[in-house]
């Protein structure tokens, strides 16, 4: 037992390159996708390595839960990859210490004066769907809820996706206390939901589901990196739920100067300009100039639906309830 | 807990390998509840959704078991009963499904089911409505698709333990198929059936993606997903506690009545000859040769799917792909001989002193929730070691802890006849510990153990890690790897990997397999 294990222990690590300098390192935790090499992660390591003389680690997973467990004792210095609609439990573990940024020069759609959660990119929350297939798409979630039955939109589970709960807090935006009729009307509609973001995606390029939820950025992917041009999102004039991502740095670093250091690296221009084409979402602080020239060519809302974090934590529970209670009919 | 007539021998192999590995799995199964447990804060009870969480659970995890059992009995018969060429072939890849990342899995089974799919796209021809394949029979059609073939496989090795001899024996008392079954079969089916419906019936207690993907809606909620949500969301860790508890509940509940119904069947000893059938008859060839083919059908028209998707990419895929999949092999191959080493002496321990609080802890570890098990093991380590640093040996403990319950299916059965067989034998010959593992266990087990290997190797490549927290960013294997090409959209490169951890799963399950299977009859 103890053989293999060290047998299994020692093959691991003729796989793994062993990182060995004396460099200072910072650990940053991350999403999964943050940190792939198809993600944003590598860039940023990349760029911001080669000003600081460090070591950048990213360690991925469940960014919340898992600080949540570590509590004081987390090895992490920066978090990045939290979404406004979880920072409410965040805030409260009283983990986080002031960004220390000047945020003055945002470009985000909405005013942002959170000390604490830095943002580094966004998006709005959509429906995507084949323009080859679809001449006329619902200009209006009204008009969504008004279509066909046939019509079939995969969804992700608010109990399990972060997209998924945008949604959910979307249509409590819109409907308010009408909520539940809104699902009521969309519940016919929805072929399946699923666990996380990709299986749907998944399932909508796959032409099992007309439309899928994800974000208005989503096109560019196909368009930039596939020459697609068949895939939009289906702008609503209700507006569109603002899907904000942050990054904030731990008290309990053990590199406070790197930590900082990389928070001041969050909103710099070469850290921005990584963000749409690796991330396929709008940078927080960068000219519209400086986008890629083809995400002009994305459909942008006219209107951002923002919860502040505490609405959002507040309005969870009920939704999910409403929600729950639609579907079980 | 087996009420046959047990003779109490002295011990022929030191039980303590066989305690440490139950301690293991005692200290994975409970430890980790129970610091998860620990570490809970005030949080709320458990409400009305979880309770027909629970409900849902139950349900659908006695019908998907009870389906994939009653399905495979035909197939396994009818597999036994005939020779084709390329027989063999077709018993491996029919274990293909059990071994699929569910995601691939279930892609491969929209394509065929789905709205798009074949079957909707031939009913279109014809001027029939689509079938829809999202809702509560989806999710039933999802977990036979995945249980099936292990059913198939168990209880097929039920048929192939039956003597050649006997049914010899049979065929020259002028015995037809219904007294066959009667006096050979049935006896065979009481003893292996309910080992197989247990099993099945605790992977689909934990399944939750599935449910998720086809059950069309929360209303196929399942225990596990209202676990991930206490966990990920509220972190409400009383709450995920709670209901990993009642999720094993449920295991053992079903545990015993699997050990209540399950009858030691006896049918001696043989000669290993290969099995030669008298009672048989061309209505038998006919459905033999139908009910083949349908399950043929069934569970490779997916797969195929999920070929043809992926495998024009499979030459363009990044390096970095094939790293992933390097190291997802030897975390498979530490896995499988972890398992051995888990297994052997628990099945060691289970015939030799009948305990069978044993077996049903080896058994239990599918029960406990991957996701309580993996977080409670972060919190036991975590104060000691760098999660990460630990991330390639904790997932091979804790997929060969997960795959123990099926190498207890296969092998605890086989130890039992052997022993029962060729017992008196050694203990005259005074063969003792390793000779006896040696000499007699290995040889004679060496069709169960290549199964158990084959499929913990197997398993263990496919998982995506039950140990998310111990992700290791530059130790990624081939299915998260796969999750992570999905996750940047890239739909494409993730088809050609899924082809890829197919075809690497299933040639690691037909090595250990063909190697325990040296045999002319099958």
């Amino acid at each position: 037992m103890k053989q293999t294990l060290s047998f299994v222990a020692g093959l691991s690590m003729m796989v793994t390159p062993a990182v060995a300098d004396e460099k200072p390192v910072l650990q940053v935790y991350a999403p999964d996708y943050f940190a792939s090499e198809w993600g944003p992660g590598p860039g940023i390591e990349q760029g911001f390595e080669a000003r600081c003389g460090c070591d950048l680690q990213f360690i991925t997973g469940d960014v919340l839960p898992r600080i949540l467990l570590e509590g004081e004792r987390t090895e992490a210095d920066v978090v990045i990859g939290l979404n406004t609609d979880v920072t409410a439990r965040a805030r409260a573990s009283g983990l986080f210490a002031p960004h220390g940024q000047d945020i003055s020069g945002l470009t985000m759609p909405i005013e942002w004066t959170d000390d604490v959660f830095l943002p580094f990119n966004y998006g709005y929350t959509a429906f995507i769907y084949d323009n080859t297939k679809m001449e006329t798409p619902p200009a209006s979630f009204e008009a969504l809820l008004g279509m066909s039955d046939d019509v079939k939109i995969v969804i992700q589970d608010p109990r399990s996706s972060i997209s998924g709960l945008a949604l959910l807090l979307w249509v409590k935006a819109i409907y308010g206390d009408k909520a539940p009729d809104a699902w009521e009307k969309l519940a016919p509609k929805i072929l399946t939901v699923t666990q996380g973001w990709s299986e749907s995606y998944g399932m909508f390029t796959d032409g099992e589901a007309d439309m899928v939820l994800s974000y208005t950025t989503s096109p560019a992917y196909h368009i930039i990196a596939e020459d697609d041009m068949s895939k939009s999102a289906a702008i609503f004039e209700e507006g569109h739920y603002l899907f904000v991502e942050l990054a904030a740095k731990l008290k309990t670093s053990d590199q406070p100067e790197l930590a900082s250091t990389f928070m001041d690296y969050v909103l710099t221009e070469d850290f921005q300009t990584a963000i749409p084409t690796s991330n396929w979402s709008y940078p927080s602080k960068l000219d519209a100039s400086l986008l890629p020239e083809k995400f002009s060519l994305l459909g942008v809302p006219g209107k951002a639906i923002f919860h502040s974090e505490a609405d959002a934590e507040a309005l969870r529970k009920p939704a999910l309830d409403e929600w729950l209670a639609a579907f079980s009919k | 807990m087996y009420r046959s007539g047990q003779i109490v021998r002295p011990l022929w192999v030191s039980h303590w390998p066989g305690l440490l590995a139950v301690m293991l799995l005692v200290v994975l199964v409970f430890g980790t509840l129970i610091a998860v447990a620990l570490r809970a804060e005030g949080g709320r009870g458990l409400g009305p959704s979880e309770w027909a969480a629970i409900r849902f659970t139950l349900w659908q995890a006695a019908l998907s078991a009870g389906i994939s059992v009653v399905l495979a009995i035909p197939v396994a018969r009818a597999l036994a009963r005939r020779k084709f060429p390329g027989r063999r072939a077709l018993v491996t890849l029919l274990g293909a499904p059990f071994i699929l990342p569910i995601i691939v899995a279930v892609l491969g089974l929209i394509a065929v089911f789905g709205r798009s799919g074949i079957i909707s796209a031939a009913l279109d021809v014809l001027g029939v409505e689509p079938i829809s394949v999202y809702g509560y029979h989806g999710v039933i059609l999802a977990h036979v698709f995945f249980n099936l073939p292990l059913a198939t496989r168990l209880i097929l090795q039920g048929w192939l333990s039956i003597p050649a001899e006997r049914f010899r024996l049979a065929a020259t008392l002028g015995m037809g198929p219904r007294e066959i079954a009667r006096i050979l079969e049935r006896p065979m089916l009481r003893e292996v059936a309910p080992g197989a419906f247990l099993v099945i019936f605790l992977i689909c207690l934990t399944s939750f993606a599935i449910a998720l993907a086809l059950g069309g809606g929360p209303r196929a909620t399942t225990v596990e997903l209202a676990i991930y949500e206490a966990f990920k969301f509220d972190f409400d860790l009383g709450r995920a506690a709670m209901l990993a508890l009642i999720q094993f509940t449920m295991g053992v509940g079903a545990a015993l009545i699997a050990f209540w119904i399950a009858f030691p069947s006896n049918m001696g000893a043989g000669l290993d000859r290969a099995v030669q059938r008298w009672d048989d008859s061309r209505i038998q060839r006919v459905l033999d040769v139908a009910i083949i083919t349908l399950a043929s059908l069934f569970l490779l028209l997916p797969l195929t799917m999920v070929i043809i998707d992926g495998v024009p990419g499979l030459l363009s895929l990044p390096m970095s792909v094939f790293q992933a999949a390097l190291r997802s092999l030897l975390v498979a191959f530490g896995s499988a001989f972890l398992t051995l080493a888990l297994a052997l002496p628990v099945a060691a321990l289970v015939v030799q002193r009948s305990a069978w609080v044993a077996e049903g802890l080896g058994y239990l570890t599918i029960a406990a929730s991957p996701l309580v098990v993996g977080t409670g093991l972060f919190l036991i380590l975590f104060p000691f070691v760098k999660p990460s640093d630990l991330a390639l040996p904790v997932t091979a403990v804790v997929n060969a802890a997960m795959s123990l319950p099926f190498a207890l299916r296969a092998l605890v059965p086989a130890l039992r006849t052997v022993e029962r067989d060729y017992g008196a034998l050694a203990d005259g010959m005074g063969l003792h510990g390793l000779t006896r593992v040696r000499l007699l266990w290995l040889p004679r087990l060496r069709r169960p153990l290549g199964f158990a290997l084959g499929l913990a190797a197997a398993l263990s490549m496919g998982d995506l890690g039950v140990i998310a927290m111990f992700a290791d960013p530059q130790g990624v294997t081939l299915p998260l790897q796969l999750y992570r090409l999905m996750g940047a959209y890239r739909m494409d490169d993730a088809a050609a990997a899924a082809v890829l951890l197919l075809g690497l799963s299933l040639a690691l399950f037909w090595i250990f397999d063909r190697g325990g299977r040296a045999n002319a009859d099958d």
